[in-house]
């Protein structure tokens, strides 16, 4: 019998308990016998795969695996028996187990599978052509349009309910609501418009500073921030705040069907979770405002009195010439289109959850993102509104 | 059986708030052993099996897997440890961004240097295992909550390691399921030698697996029984465990099915 052997890690063989080693023979009839032994394990699969692909590239077939001295077979060591055959290509029978130990039998018979005849029943993800595809996004554009109608419906029917009845306001909540809203944004408002007010202070006494007309940096920010920015400021920090807060928070309840919970016990889940929120939102981001009117006017103060020279009952004289009545309600009003924006679309990205964990991520991005697009969007259309109106 | 402890506690107290929740909890489980750890609500189980996974500390005591310590051991050590376990959590824990294949195949792919193409083939032998294999592509969320925890088992058994903890691995299933999962549950420990540690509260699983249990108590927070649940069923001193174990209510406190006290 002629014998060629290899010999593989013969020091750490007696080392480790996870060492294995091969041995292949030339059988005398016909083919080759690959004495295996040791651990045929998750550990040694990576190894034993490799080594034996490129030994047994070029040996004749049949060959025999011969177990009797395996120490150890766990489910990736057959698996490597059986991705051998196929890596080589060896037909059924050429390819031989022999003498494996009993209690690995079982393990053995696992790689014997055939997914294909198992797995026609259900068929995972289809590929879709563009067409199809396009035709897919349309209905569920349609279908979000119409959960949208409804949704704005129901919040209707509920705002009548409290009108009708205002216990069902729950009381609790809306004032909860109310501070995390209201309260608790109110210094990032304050620094962001002091700041705001600031810049455009500095930035137009560039321009102005250059005809002698200082003073009339008083107006412009107050202007600016009473009409424009002091809303659109608001509006912007309290959708990446309290909308995104919304539309997780629901996101949550929606998909650890809290929601269905609530439904089932008689709740009007939109009286119960959309309307503190809408309530709380429409009070406090016009308080936020004046807030961020009040610190923008400040900061044009500032600048006004270090680096223009102005005197601040100067300053104050001409903000107070330059704002009417008109223009803070104008200001107001915008700011309550926005919280109704912010907290409804907070509410209904939330109400819209479906899935697992990323869908809650899913529900906060898209209610920011959409509610500073509605913002903005509204903000142009009361723009156009006012060129009519004067 | 061999008599080497693969797990040691010894003397494990843990509180919160002072709310004393186990105290002085002593055990070793040799290897190869299914283990049993039962009780009723609110007794401590799987506040006993964090603790003994590693994801909480414990004001006192220590628990060893194999020769390492969890409790007061280096973070290189406690890697090392946690490659010899595999968890099932209550909840099957999958991630929800990930098909069921890639959440099994996350493990293999991380700790073992085989190709592709036979991961793939792993991921589907382990899921074929628990009956899943047509379901690799398919997202958590769109497949039942049993299938996600025979999910969740692939993915704890993907390694193969060497103590298996399963936290309820059977309740919420119905029968069939939950005898196939005890099937499997016992061909693995057979096949493979793995230890398990199964927290449950389902009467057919503990006679059917066990070799051995403890049986946690709510009001003394501590270990009442310790033995071969046959034996325990009418042997045991405790009228309670004997009570728990014939599924008797006569007793002066209701123990038995229920949730878990979080």
């Amino acid at each position: 019998m002629q014998s060629h052997n290899t010999q593989l890690m013969p020091e750490s063989m007696e080392k480790t308990p996870s060492a294995w080693n091969y041995e292949i023979r030339e059988n005398n009839a016909s083919g080759h016998t690959v004495r295996l032994s040791g651990r045929i394990a998750i550990e040694t699969a990576s190894d034993c795969l490799k080594q034996l692909t490129s030994q047994l590239k070029k040996t004749a077939l049949p060959i025999y695996f011969d177990l009797t001295d395996i120490t150890v077979l766990d489910d990736y060591g057959a698996l490597v028996l059986f991705e051998l055959k196929h890596a080589l290509k060896i037909p059924d029978a050429e390819f031989q187990i022999i003498n494996p130990p009993e209690a690995y039998k079982k393990t053995l018979s696992l790689v014997n599978f055939d997914f294909d005849e198992r797995c026609s029943v259900t068929s995972g993800r289809m590929k879709n052509n563009i067409i199809v595809e396009f035709g897919a996004a349309a209905i569920e554009a349609l279908a979000g349009i119409r959960f949208m109608i409804a949704f704005i419906g129901a919040i209707a029917l509920a705002v009548v309910d409290v009108f009708k009845r205002p216990r069902s306001l729950r009381g609790h909540d809306t004032v909860t609501y109310m501070k995390t809203t209201g309260v608790d944004a109110l210094p990032v408002v304050a620094l962001i418009s002091f700041l705001l007010g600031l810049i455009i202070a500095f930035m137009s006494s560039l321009q102005l500073k250059q005809f002698g007309a200082n003073i009339y940096v008083a107006s412009l920010v107050a202007m600016a921030m009473v009409s424009e920015l002091g809303p659109i400021m608001t509006a912007i920090v309290v959708a990446g705040r309290t909308g995104s807060a919304y539309a997780a928070e629901i996101a949550t309840m929606k998909i650890s069907e809290e929601i269905d919970a609530l439904f089932s016990m008689g709740f009007n889940p939109t009286l119960f979770l959309v309307i503190p929120r809408l309530v709380a939102s429409f009070i406090t981001i016009p308080l936020l405002t004046v807030f961020a009117n009040f610190f923008g006017i400040a900061g044009g103060l500032l600048i006004g009195v270090v680096l223009l020279d102005l005197t601040a009952s100067a300053y104050i004289t001409q903000t107070i010439d330059a704002l009417t009545i008109f223009e803070l309600m104008w200001g107001l009003m915008k700011s309550c289109v926005f919280a109704i924006l912010i907290s409804g679309v907070g509410c209904l990205k939330g109400f819209q959850a479906k899935g697992g964990a990323s869908a809650v991520g899913h529900a906060a991005t898209a209610a920011v993102v959409n509610s500073i697009f509605l913002i903005i969007l509204f903000d142009s259309m009361f723009a156009v509104i006012r060129s009519y109106i004067g | 059986m061999p008599d080497k402890p693969i797990i040691e506690l010894s003397h494990l107290t843990v509180s919160y708030n002072d709310a004393l929740i186990l105290d002085d909890i002593s055990f070793s489980v040799p290897a190869g052993e299914i283990f049993l750890i039962v009780g009723g609500s609110g007794s401590g189980k799987s506040t006993l099996m964090r603790h003994m996974i590693g994801l909480e500390n414990p004001q006192k005591g220590h628990v060893f897997i194999e020769t390492i310590d969890i409790t007061q051991c280096s973070d290189d050590a406690f890697q090392k440890a946690l490659k010899k376990i595999g968890v099932l959590f209550q909840s099957s824990a999958l991630i929800g961004s990930m098909t069921i294949g890639e959440n099994v195949a996350l493990p293999i792919i991380e700790f073992t240097d085989l190709p592709k193409a036979v991961i793939a083939n792993m991921v589907r032998m382990k899921l074929s295992l628990v009956g899943l294999e047509c379901y690799v592509d398919h997202l958590p969320s769109e497949i039942s909550g049993g299938m996600r925890k025979r999910a969740g088992l692939a993915r704890a058994m993907a390694l193969n390691p060497e103590i298996l903890f399963l936290d309820e691995p059977s309740a919420g299933l119905d029968p069939i399921t939950a005898a196939e999962i005890d099937e499997l549950i016992l061909h693995i420990n057979r096949s493979l030698g793995t230890t398990m540690i199964i927290v449950t509260h389902e009467l057919d699983s503990i006679f059917n697996l066990g070799h051995r249990l403890i049986m946690l108590e709510k009001t003394t927070k501590r270990i009442i029984a310790e033995g071969m649940p046959y034996e325990l069923k009418t042997g045991s001193p405790h009228p309670m465990v004997r009570q728990f174990l014939s599924r008797r209510a006569d007793m002066p406190e209701k123990q038995g099915k229920g949730e878990e006290v979080e």
